[in-house]
This record gives structure tokens, C-alpha cells and sequence, in this order.
């Protein structure tokens, strides 16, 4: 989806301001938004279909909040559309309302550590042909899905070339939504600066990490 | 906050406790540290190195006791005279956390994400990185699932140096690429 998350290349955001000695949470609460997006899942969603909960915020509210903002506004929409909680639930527990336990936890404090040191690769270990090779000249889709996608609107339409195939992997487009995995290929695809910034370029490339589906032979 | 989180806690689909060891595990386990280990490992070991910057990092990385969540499939990239390498997410947050850590807010802000892709020498020099003309810069968009770490140059003067004291030198900004790691 052309959101306000598909940043690349946008004017106007100003120096990168860096903050010294930087803490991993800057408050309590930013703690406890991350450690509930990771714990709440439980195979309910996946991690495209949490990206699109962030990204199809309304723009203005995306580009106002802070980044666990955003994460917890993500996380609320998920577990309200996962069926966990209700509106009004959420709405009354703002109020102080409890609630009854409907299940026990799952992933308990023992399982952090081996889950965290495990991960979730979306590589996916199988056979299936690739459509491109390196060295080999391809242009980016001009495609404006309002779903998921994550070919960035600066390459669209743009021609590059596959500097090396990274394998089989999930495809986003159709997990985030459903959750099908159509494996396909994904390649590193150099694109020059000249290419995508015209006269404003500042020399060298850039490298775009883009899926079968997203690509045709220029 | 403390009502999504007594929500969820209440229902039965999140215990307090597992939350506090996901931030005890992410404030502890993992962070850059971790990462100019690997650096300065390469630094002194030929062998080493070609493993990390061919298609098996994740594999060389774990050698060393760094792998898992958004770090299952990684990719090195080596700076030289020639070429350097930097990293970014535009649409996102996409960073190699095994071995960095979580990221920055700069690398999650909107300057960053929008200007690292176009204007990478502006960038570079908001970070104090003055690169020679003929050096090309390479910029990695994370899109995808891999997840990229840069392996600085060593900084001359270093040659006698054991690989714990080279490790003390690599900054986290040098393994994302926005700075070089400073001779001695």
C-alpha cells in the first residue's frame, strides 16, 4: 500500500538526530508495548499482517507517532480483528473494568529465551526455479497494490539489475492477508542512484531486496 | 498502556512475567557487542571472514553464539577502499538484532528512512562520514526478510591488536554503515 510508512526518497523530515548514550526504551510503557507485541500473537497473526496493522494507519497518524505508538496501535488492532478482545472491552479496561481469564498463558517466562534464540526464518526450504539470475536486467512493478507490499514506491517502474538471488521466501503480499506463503524467490536488485533520483542523485547504488512477483526482464 | 497490557494479562493470553524476561532477554542478551565480536573476528581470521561474507553468515554468526529473531538470515557486507556499505529500512524498522540489538530511534525516524536511500553522502556527513569521491556507496533497503551487517574496515594501527581489544573499537554506527570505525 502507498502509506506513509513507504518513506524512501520523501523531502522534508530534516537532519537524522542522533541521541547519545540512547537507552533501549525511553519509558516504562515503551517496554511493556514491545514485550506485549511479541508475547500476544501466539500464531494468531503473522509478522506481515502486523506490519499492515501499522502501516494502514491514517497517514497523519502514522507520521505523528512515535514508533511504539505505533506498535501498540498495531497490536490493538490485531488482537481486536484476531477475535481476542472486543472494543468495548479494551474501551472498559481503559475505565479500570477486570476480566475473567478465558485461557491460560502460553508462552511462559521458560520459553523467552530458546523462542527469542530460535527465531522464524520465512526462508522456505524447496525446490522452485528461479525466474531471474544475476547480471540479469530487470524493471520493478508499477503495481499500487492498497494491500501489502513490500516493493517500495521509489523503484517502480524502474529498471535494475539482480546482483544475486537470496533464495525461497514467504511472499508478504499474500501473507499479510490470509496468510497464504506462495514461495518464490528473492533477489538483491541494484538500482542506480542515477536511475531513481535523476540529476538529484548523489552517485553509487542502492540495493532492494524484491521478490519474483514484483519483477519483470527489462 | 496498563490497560492493554491488564486486558491481556487478565484473559489469560499473555503472563506478566513473560513479558519482563522479553525485555530482560532484549536489554541483556543481545546488542552490539555482540556484533564487534564478529567484526573483529573477521578482522584476524581470513578463514573466518570468507565464511561470514559468503551465503552462510547466519551460519558463521551462530558459530560464534549470536543467532535467532530477525537475525535468521543474514548478509555481510564488506567495506573497502572501494565501496561502502550502509544500511536502512524505508518501510519499516528491518534490522539484524542478534548481533546490534534493537535499533535506534534515528534509524527508525523519518529522516533516516527517507533520505539514507537518496541522499546518502548528506546522510553520511550528519554523522561526521566524509567518503572520498571514487568511493561508491552502496545503500541496502531491508524489503526483504535478510538482514544486513556491515563489516567496517579495519582502522590502520591495529595490526598488532588482539581480537578483545579490536572488539572494544567497532561502534554500532559503523555496522550499519553511517560511520567508519576511527583509527587509534
Amino acid at each position: 500500500m502507498n502509506g506513509a510508512h513507504d518513506m524512501g526518497g520523501a523531502h522534508g523530515f530534516g537532519p537524522v538526530i542522533q541521541e547519545d548514550n540512547e537507552p533501549n526504551f525511553h519509558a516504562d510503557w515503551e517496554e511493556r508495548a514491545f514485550a506485549l507485541t511479541l508475547a500476544s500473537g501466539g500464531g494468531r497473526w503473522n509478522l506481515d499482517m502486523s506490519r499492515f496493522a501499522r502501516e494502514n494507519a491514517p497517514p497523519a497518524d502514522y507520521l505523528a507517532r512515535s514508533y511504539y505508538e505505533m506498535w501498540t496501535y498495531g497490536l490493538e488492532k490485531l488482537i481486536i480483528e484476531s477475535g481476542m478482545v472486543t472494543r468495548n472491552e479494551l474501551e472498559a479496561a481503559r475505565q479500570g473494568e477486570r476480566f475473567a481469564p478465558v485461557q491460560s498463558p502460553t508462552f511462559g517466562p521458560d520459553k523467552v529465551a530458546p523462542a527469542m534464540r530460535a527465531g522464524g526464518s520465512a526462508r522456505i526450504d524447496t525446490e522452485i526455479a528461479p525466474r531471474f539470475g544475476a547480471g540479469q536486467q530487470v524493471r520493478a512493478s508499477v503495481d499500487a497494490p492498497p494491500t501489502h507490499t513490500r516493493c517500495p514506491r521509489y523503484v517502480r517502474g524502474r529498471t535494475g539489475v539482480i546482483d544475486r538471488d537470496h533464495g525461497v521466501f514467504i511472499f508478504p503480499d499474500s501473507h499479510a492477508h490470509g496468510g497464504e506463503k506462495t514461495p518464490q524467490h528473492v533477489y538483491a536488485v541494484r538500482f542506480e542512484a542515477s536511475e531513481l533520483w535523476g540529476n538529484a542523485n548523489q552517485g553509487g547504488a542502492v540495493y532492494v531486496d524484491l521478490w519474483d512477483d514484483y519483477l519483470e526482464l527489462a | 498502556m496498563r490497560a492493554l497490557e491488564s486486558l491481556l494479562t487478565e484473559k489469560g493470553f499473555v503472563d506478566p512475567a513473560t513479558l519482563d524476561a522479553l525485555v530482560q532477554y532484549h536489554e541483556e542478551k543481545i546488542g552490539p557487542r555482540n556484533g564487534a565480536q564478529v567484526v573483529a573476528k573477521a578482522w584476524t581470521d581470513p578463514e573466518y571472514k570468507a565464511w561470514l561474507l559468503s551465503n552462510e553468515a547466519s551460519a558463521a554468526i551462530a558459530s560464534v553464539g549470536f543467532e535467532g529473531r530477525q537475525g535468521e538470515d543474514m548478509v555481510v557486507l564488506e567495506n573497502t577502499d572501494q565501496v561502502h556499505n550502509m544500511v536502512v529500512c524505508t518501510l519499516c524498522s528491518c534490522y539484524p538484532w542478534p548481533v546490534l540489538g534493537l535499533p535506534p530511534v534515528w534509524y527508525k525516524s523519518g529522516p533516516y528512512r527517507s533520505r539514507a536511500v537518496s541522499e546518502p553522502r548528506s546522510v553520511l556527513g550528519e554523522f561526521g562520514t566524509e567518503l572520498a569521491d571514487d568511493v561508491e556507496v552502496r545503500v541496502w533497503d531491508s524489503t526483504a526478510e535478510l538482514r544486513y551487517l556491515v563489516l567496517p574496515q579495519r582502522p590502520a594501527g591495529t595490526e598488532d591488536w588482539t581480537q578483545d581489544q579490536l572488539a572494544e573499537i567497532v561502534t554500532r554506527n559503523s555496522m550499519i554503515g553511517t560511520e567508519i570505525v576511527a583509527a587509534p
